[in-house]
């Protein structure tokens, strides 16, 4: 005669075959994730999970912030106030000079018949948290596909980049930070137009220039801006300064160091562009279209001979 | 729960307790941490008290969901936290009968080990797919959290210490 435990022992699967499940379900998304990224579409629902509990979050902030708004004095907004005009007053002379230079430049690139540089938009946007992983330098938006994000995105703050729009939710947003192993940005020294490519740097806080020859034109104290060729990142956006550089005749390539400029890691607040640049098809790509387009009737000749 | 102190019993814990200390660990989670090597990972520490206190009600299931809100939140790898929490779950269910038998520091080095074995978990999936090693100050975070692990119990408990009926003429 079989013997079966009475109902209220029953458990379920032993823990371990639970564990076995769970870890193998783990692994599995895993892999999806990390290698094939079909995990997209999940994430994005997840996040939107998570969306509550994240504004949630803020709400503590959100409350200090605007007890001490309301408790600020008046002599405060005054001196704030006039700060804030003496500024006002020196960024609309540069922005005079700006336009100016700006016709200038749009009048000389249609002459020599280059594309005329689009203007992009830009979206205000705040930081909600740092993502919490110590792997990664990644920042969460309060900005998501519903207001326009788009993955891909330049983002900047009031002084230069921070970094790029990853991932795009439907109400929040992922933003890698230049500071990040992952992240590199095209960028231009501004003293003698030397292009290069800056990767993050990771816990240091600092970006590399990487592949740079020993004897390459760099000195400390070079302001390196965004070159603009990737398509991505507007031209002329301040990235960083070199710090360091250290040249040693038993590497090929000299090890630059450079202090990013905008507030990478601080601020609240940041501006996500918007990335439509229309540049033309890559070389490769436009010979392939013309070769296929000679090589077809090319074809039908032979078809018909 | 030693052997030779009073122990109280408690009332039978209710879903709606559960589900909302999860809800706040996982808000607190995410809080806009200062410094993120010390801010303690909440959502694990609750995550290990539940799976000690309550085994049949709390288990790999609800640990792999959250460990995958977790992931979606922080924007990493999708299951990383869903394969250390449930690393976790199984080994707090595993030591649940012994851990409780222990005084707080007791307790607290059991849990100790359960986070900083979770955190383990998680280095191991990220140095897999290519990352670097960001350095000792990662196991800081399990050793704030088992700091609070007295505040915790006494705080996650306490809805279960309610009596039922209150009596005028007890002394307490």
């Amino acid at each position: 005669m079989e013997h079966t435990p009475p109902p209220f022992f029953v458990r379920g699967p032993a823990p371990l075959v639970r564990l076995a499940f769970f870890a193998s379900l783990a692994l599995t998304l895993l892999v999806l994730d990390a290698r094939f990224r079909y995990a997209e579409n999940l994430r994005s629902v997840l996040s939107l999970a998570a969306y509550p509990l994240q504004q949630a979050a803020r709400l503590p902030v959100a409350v200090v912030e605007s007890v001490t708004g309301y408790f600020t004095s008046q002599s405060q907004l005054r001196e704030e106030n006039e700060e804030l005009r003496a500024r006002l007053l020196a960024s609309a002379q540069g922005a005079q000079r700006y336009e100016a230079a700006a016709a200038e430049v749009s009048h000389l690139r249609r002459l020599i018949g280059a594309a005329e540089r689009s203007e992009r938009k830009s979206m205000p946007a705040e930081i909600l948290y740092t993502g919490r992983d110590p792997f990664s330098r990644k920042v969460i938006l309060d900005r998501g596909t519903q207001h326009g994000a788009r993955a891909g995105s330049p983002v900047v703050d009031e002084v230069g980049v921070i970094g790029q729009l990853t991932r795009a939710h439907a109400f929040v947003s992922e933003v890698t930070l230049l500071t990040d192993k992952d992240q590199a940005v095209p960028v231009q020294v501004v003293r003698n137009g030397l292009r290069a490519i800056a990767f993050g740097g990771g816990a240091s806080g600092m970006l590399e220039l990487r592949y740079m020859a020993a004897n390459a034109d760099l000195e400390n104290g070079d302001r390196l801006v965004t070159s603009g060729i990737d398509g991505t990142y507007p031209p002329g956006l301040p990235v960083a300064s070199v710090v360091r550089v250290e040249r040693d005749a038993s590497y090929t390539f000299a090890r630059v160091l450079a202090q990013p400029s905008a507030g990478v890691e601080r601020g609240r607040y940041a501006l996500v562009l918007s990335s439509e640049a229309r540049l033309p098809p890559y070389p490769e790509e436009a010979a392939e279209r013309k070769s296929a387009k000679k090589a077809r009737p090319r074809k039908k000749d032979a078809d018909g001979s | 729960m030693g052997p030779d102190r009073p122990q109280t019993i408690l009332l039978p814990v209710r879903a709606g307790t559960i589900a909302t200390s999860f809800a706040g660990a996982l808000l607190l989670d995410f809080l806009p941490w200062p410094d993120l090597a010390l801010a303690p990972d909440f959502v694990a520490l609750t995550l290990a008290f539940w799976c000690v206190r309550q085994p049949r009600l709390v288990g790999l299931a609800t640990a792999w969901t959250l460990g995958l809100l977790v992931d979606a939140g922080n924007g990493v790898l999708l299951g990383q936290h869903a394969l250390a929490y449930s690393v976790l779950a199984f080994c707090a269910i595993a030591l649940s009968r012994r851990i409780l038998w222990f005084e707080n520091w007791g307790q607290m080095l059991h849990v100790l080990l359960l986070l900083e074995g979770a955190q383990l978990v998680s280095l191991g999936v990220r140095l897999a797919t290519g990352a670097e090693f960001p350095g000792w100050s990662l196991f800081a975070g399990p050793l704030a959290a088992t700091a609070l692990w007295p505040v915790v119990s006494w705080l996650l408990l306490m809805p279960q210490r309610r009596p039922i009926a209150i009596d005028e003429n007890r002394p307490l």
